[in-house]
């Protein structure tokens, strides 16, 4: 697949032209990291740190909060406008879950974007695709950037 | 169990009001991963035209999640609240939130469907300022898994 990666000199045109692709990065996921979060967050349901309660609710193992995957996959915006504040709005449907085996591992977050639209002189829609072991994990994951 | 409908375009009372903290933020951007000097640094911050460090973009769901609990919990809805998975989620921000930001959450119950024997109920959570400043909108799809699905998230 061609890398149409715009670089960082590039112009804003350039970068927030659709079909601009957005650096994407991929993000290791890890127990502790889901603590951290359960802590940070106040989501502490027992899915996304007991494994013996995950397996009895009839789930393989702990699953990641649906919104630290939401949070995470959202580094690709922020990191990529630089200003957080400019992601104005930010769309994710949980399709998958991401599970996080105890194993020394864990999972892997892999998040690839484009500019989708261009919404008004000021707007563009980023589309984000966000995966976990070779399945999509949040569908129609969508935001509104503010570029200027 | 299909939901009463009456509930839909019902709001809930105010939350009492959360004050956001510095440490708070870095904390949440901490446990995000995300190093952007904006959540922890004010002259990074300012260097981008806000008056003080902001907060992440989820970063309202420590709001917005503690105030959807009145419905998902409300005994007269009575929705399973032991099967309830998050189905989306969307924020819409007037603005970041930043420190010093005294915010209430004002839920509202949008829509109420069933489908496939899942109840699936949408509810709206506005933010906003005790001076009254809407800062920014949450909006769930909740659903409440039926008895046969094993599919959580």
């Amino acid at each position: 697949m061609t890398d149409l990666t715009i670089d960082p000199q590039a112009s804003a045109a350039e970068r927030f032209a659709v079909g601009a692709v957005l650096p994407a990065a991929s993000f290791p996921i890890t127990r502790k990291d889901l603590v951290r979060y359960a802590g940070a967050s106040g989501d502490f349901n027992d899915i996304h740190w007991n494994g013996r309660f995950a397996v009895e609710v009839g789930l393989p193992d702990v699953i990641a909060h649906g919104m630290y995957t939401m949070a995470v996959a959202g580094r690709v915006l922020t990191d990529w406008v630089g200003d957080p504040a400019a992601v104005e709005e930010y769309f994710v449907r949980f399709s998958k879950p991401v599970v996080v085996p105890d194993d020394g591992v864990g999972a892997l977050l892999e998040v690839t974007g484009k500019v989708g639209k261009a919404l008004d002189e000021n707007r563009v829609q980023v589309d984000l695709t966000v995966s976990s072991a070779g399945q999509k994990v949040l569908g129609k994951a969508t935001a509104v950037v503010r570029i200027r | 169990m299909a939901l009463d409908q009456s509930f839909v375009g019902r709001s809930y009372p105010p939350t009492p009001a959360y004050e956001v903290g510095r440490e708070k933020i870095r904390e949440f951007a901490d446990a995000i991963g995300d190093p952007n000097p904006a959540y922890r640094d004010q002259e990074a911050a300012k260097a981008l035209g806000h008056p003080d460090v902001v907060a992440p973009p989820t970063f309202p769901i420590v709001i917005s999640m503690p105030a959807a609990d009145q419905v998902v919990y409300d005994p007269a809805l009575g929705l399973d609240w032991s099967r309830v998975v998050h189905g989306d989620q969307r924020f819409t921000h007037e603005r970041p939130m930043r420190p010093g930001d005294r915010v209430v959450a004002v839920v509202t119950v949008e829509a109420i469907k069933t489908f496939a024997g899942n109840d699936m109920i949408t509810l709206l959570t506005e933010m906003s300022t005790v001076e009254g400043e809407l800062i920014s909108t949450a909006r769930a799809l909740l659903v409440a898994r039926a008895e046969s699905e094993e599919q959580a998230s």
